[in-house]
């Protein structure tokens, strides 16, 4: 659950209810954004946010996503668990 | 230096391992403590210690948010699980913890209906979905985590969901980082601060480590280049006898950290008098539960929850461990009667602790040479 996995904003959901859909090595996920809501007006597509259960909780660049995915991908089996309870997640 | 060449930038690597040789004072030996347990993971994983002197040494700390879980909570857990109409949901880590009499997993194997859930708005959702049941979030985690229950908690407000309610292990990461300045066992020349929860609280409240106590801390980011060079930065700001809060990861930490998130803690939960953690005993203002404002949303409120206080296990040295006193494989138990798969103490269980993660990648470091 300490993990921090970076993904894609695809599609911004709901502005109200600050839910983005993002994907996630191709897994495509409704996360909320609530937290960056302040920051220079809020996520946008395209951006790279860090997702912490099920909440983005830090913007990053695109070369920062890939390192962190790397390094993530490298864990192996802790990363594919968070993916696997990613997919399984249903936030609406 | 063979594992440098993994490094997203090796010669970089070369270069700041080859810059904290030259920082050390020979003869002297430097403690520094790795407060979170993403670090902890990633200094056994990439072996960072056998990229360093023997004389500087890497303790592990307190932050890992399963490790740190008492079974005087777990227990209360598992009561209000078997309360009749109740869907107990929790994070996967947190299934396995085990608490006096079995785990959550064992008590949903036993009949009570236990839940994982990825998120705490999946929580809200199967409340959402099963109107008749009420549904029970257990949360923990450090202040990277309590912004998002927190969040949960207003939009079940606002949308006036009455069947969810949140049973709060929220712990900050303050006050345990105090007790062990505090403690006379434990002599710490610095610390590397934890990348993900400053990247909610900032740097400030670190800020009293080097004002009150005269040792620098970093925020470091989780790849091994990132917390060689923290160990770098503390090592310079030791050698120029200074100290302060520096910070590594600006790719992602915002000195001033994420006010939004501040604030709906802030509106969310307040601190409890003390709060207990597993192996270090009860500690003051370190715990979060709801605040009065939110208090119908409250589990501890809405049910009886036993309030039960249980020892630690004799055999269990997870304490020691998370006080950086002992190393994992000094535990007695170590590898033998606790393991990952039947873990005794919670540093067993999830990944980012230390006994699991020196259990998994367990690279001897201990006969490194002395500078
Ligand atoms: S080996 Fe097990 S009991 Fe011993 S400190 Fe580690 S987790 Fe705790």
């Amino acid at each position: 659950m300490c993990l921090a996995i970076p993904g894609q904003v695809v599609e911004l959901v709901d502005h109200g209810g600050h839910i983005a859909k993002v994907d996630v090595v191709g897994v495509r996920r409704n996360v909320n954004v609530g937290l960056l809501a302040d920051e220079d007006g809020g996520v946008r597509l395209g951006d790279w946010v860090l997702i912490h259960v099920g909440f983005a909780i830090s913007r990053i660049d695109e070369d920062e996503a890939r390192a962190t995915r790397e390094l993530l991908e490298q864990m192996g089996q802790e990363y594919e668990q968070e993916l696997e309870e990613l997919k399984a997640s249903v936030i609406e | 230096m063979r594992f440098v060449d993994e490094f997203r930038d090796a010669e970089l690597g070369r270069a700041v391992a080859a810059e904290i040789l030259s920082l050390i004072e020979p003869g002297r030996h430097y403690k520094l403590m790795e407060v979170c347990g993403g670090h902890t993971h990633s200094i056994y994983k990439y072996g960072v210690d056998d990229l360093l002197p023997a004389n500087v040494e890497l303790v592990h700390g307190p932050g890992c948010p399963v490790c740190v879980i008492p079974m005087g909570r777990v227990d209360d857990g598992i009561a209000l699980a078997r309360t009749d109409g109740v869907i107990f949901t929790c994070f996967g880590d947190m299934m396995r913890v085990p608490g006096s009499e079995g785990s959550l997993l064992e008590a949903k194997a036993a009949g009570a209906d236990v839940r994982m859930v990825y998120s705490p708005l999946d929580a809200l959702r199967i409340a959402k979905q099963n109107p008749d049941r009420e549904v029970v979030f257990f949360a923990i985690g450090f202040e990277t985590t309590a912004p998002s229950t927190a969040l949960t908690l207003k939009r079940a407000r606002a949308e006036g969901v009455t069947n969810f309610s949140c049973m709060c292990n929220h712990v900050t990461i303050v006050p345990p980082v105090r007790a062990l300045l505090e403690s006379p066992d434990l002599r710490l020349d610095g610390f590397i601060g934890p990348g993900h929860v400053s990247t909610i609280v900032g740097g400030r409240p670190f800020e009293f480590i080097p004002a009150d106590y005269g040792k620098p801390l970093v925020i470091a980011g989780f790849e091994p280049l990132d917390i060689l060079q923290a160990i770098a930065m503390i090592l310079r700001q030791l050698e120029a006898g200074r100290c302060g809060v520096e910070n590594q990861y600006t790719r992602v930490v915002p000195y001033e950290g994420n006010l939004r998130a501040l604030e709906v803690m802030a509106e969310v939960f307040e601190l409890r008098p003390h709060f207990e953690w597993r192996g270090l005993g009860f500690i003051s203002h370190s715990g979060l539960q709801l605040s009065e404002a939110y208090a119908d949303l409250d589990a501890e409120r809405r049910f009886q929850v036993p309030g039960v206080r249980v020892a630690d296990p004799k055999a269990c040295q997870c304490g020691e461990v998370l006080k950086g006193v002992i190393k994992p494989w000094e535990c007695k138990v170590f590898g033998t009667a606790c393991t990952p798969e039947r873990p005794i103490g919670t540093c067993m269980v999830s990944s980012e602790g230390a006994c699991a993660a020196y259990y998994n990648f367990g690279r001897f470091a201990r006969e490194r040479e002395v500078v």
